[in-house]
């Protein structure tokens, strides 16, 4: 893990254009410290997908980006790609699309395998994952076969067991019920990584991150106090 | 959602604990393609040696605890199209050809029908790489089992959508388009999806290759059973 105050996460002046020429980012500047954990709001279609998905090379657009002192741009080769997505766990939106393998263990251990470790060590590190999100009894089942709570879980395990120092989640909280929302509450609380959550819901962000950013039409219209930020866009269900 | 899953009976079926399901899937495959082998070069004047064929399979059936009406209609899928040929091959003036085309392919669905019944589907992917089928094909076959369950769900909501709207109905015209309008969303969500699965694959530091499979030792038990179905399908080929 890396000193609490060092920017784990270094963004300038990041712009992206859509192949078919909507400008989808105008130019956002982000820091994320060690341990740190912020929250994204923003309406539908502000940019908050597309800009976690630059966080690990998914998505390639101008501008200065650092991650843990690896420095992404269009010049970036295959083996700092690579060691940027070991560093950034991306979890998506919709755990369906994250689980592809055909039992849940080989699914946790695929990212882990990509990093180059053997099929044993892989499948050690995945089981501990497993175990650090409560779902090593699931280790044999088929991904297809779990409830929605328990993808989540195994989608979180994935990208936990490559041991990152930053994890992204996107939506987190989608189509989970109310106690499979406090379970994952629970888990993200335990993990020390630095994180960057990116909701709609803003009890479950307030409840976990101190820090929140807003994204407007592309760009960052506030950055601050989660409630201030919450209370300044006018962002909670109770806001007139 | 249980009722979108009803088509996933055979997956169900291949996590069952008969004497066959703890057979080595490599012992099993080998076991087919030799029956499968055997079934395609039997003379069509010798109807002994089908009807001895099935007994074969019905005591591979028999012994995997498989329900035998419901692998029976499942096998007769394949009817409609060898029975086109049967019938004109029947129509030129050679019934036994026609009777021995059809009994070929039941014999031949039935008996993939049971593997595929009796093993699960990662076991069956293992036997295949360890039988050295080409790696690409492996992962369309992977893919699309894993997929089936998702285009399947997909299908499933997407029906009930059209049905709580009074869509679909009984073979009406109107039914008619909109189960046509139903396929070209299917196939964009499901072109969607692929995508979604590619960058999240590509998250966890996805280069193209699938970390090998883990071999489980094969044990005596396998290769009694292969030896006892080697010889007794060439005993019903040959001595019948």
């Amino acid at each position: 893990m890396k000193p609490e105050t060092e920017n784990v996460i270094d963004v300038r002046g990041l712009r992206y254009r859509y192949p078919d020429g909507t400008l989808a980012l105008d130019g956002i500047d982000f820091r994320l410290h060690a341990g740190e954990c912020a929250a994204v709001f923003g309406a539908n279609g502000s940019g908050k997908t597309t800009f976690v998905m630059h966080l690990n090379g998914l998505l390639r657009g101008e501008g200065s980006i650092e991650v843990c002192g690896l420095r992404i741009d269009g010049s970036a080769k295959a083996d700092t790609l690579a060691a940027v997505r070991a560093r950034v766990g991306l979890v998506f939106q919709n755990s369906e699309e994250q689980l592809f393998m055909p039992t849940v263990l080989a699914d946790v251990a695929f990212g882990v395998a990509n990093m180059g470790l053997s099929s044993e060590n892989a499948a050690r590190k995945a089981k501990e994952a497993l175990e650090q999100v409560g779902m090593a009894g699931a280790a044999e089942k088929a991904p297809y076969h779990l409830s929605a709570g328990e993808k989540r879980r195994v989608a979180i395990a994935g990208v936990l067991a490559m041991q990152p120092d930053i994890l992204v989640l996107d939506e987190p909280t989608t189509s989970l019920d109310p106690p499979g929302q406090r379970e994952l509450l629970q888990l993200l609380r335990r993990l020390p990584q630095a994180k960057i959550l990116v909701t709609h819901d803003v009890d479950f962000a307030a409840a976990l991150a101190a820090r929140a950013v807003f994204f407007e039409r592309g760009r960052i219209a506030g950055d601050g106090e989660i409630h201030s930020i919450i209370e300044q866009f006018h962002w909670s269900r109770g806001s007139e | 959602m249980a009722s979108a899953l009803r088509h996933a009976s055979v997956e169900r079926w291949s996590r069952g604990s008969s004497p066959l399901h703890r057979v080595d899937a490599r012992a099993k495959l080998i076991a087919l393609l030799v029956f499968l082998t055997a079934v395609a070069t039997t003379s069509k004047h010798a109807p002994w040696i089908y009807a001895a064929f099935f007994v074969l399979l019905g005591s591979a059936i028999f012994l995997a605890r498989l329900p035998v009406m419901a692998m029976l209609a499942r096998a007769a899928l394949v009817l409609p199209f060898s029975a086109v040929f049967a019938a004109m091959t029947w129509w030129a003036g050679d019934f036994p050809t026609a009777a021995v085309l059809v009994a070929k392919s039941f014999l031949s669905i039935l008996a993939a029908l049971t593997l595929a019944a009796s093993t699960p589907w990662v076991r069956l992917l293992d036997a295949l790489a360890f039988l050295r089928v080409p790696r690409p094909l492996l992962l369309v076959i992977q893919f699309l089992a894993r997929y089936l369950f998702v285009v399947g769900n997909q299908v499933a909501h997407m029906r009930l959508a059209a049905q709580a709207r009074g869509g679909i109905g009984k073979s009406s015209l109107s039914g008619f388009h909109a189960a046509a309008g139903a396929v070209g969303v299917l196939f964009a969500r499901s072109w969607e999806r692929a995508d979604g699965i590619y960058k999240a694959m590509l998250a966890r530091g996805f280069t193209g290759r699938f970390p090998a499979p883990q071999v489980a030792p094969f044990l005596a038990r396998d290769v009694a059973f292969l030896c006892a179905a080697v010889f007794v399908t060439v005993a019903v080929r040959f001595a019948l």
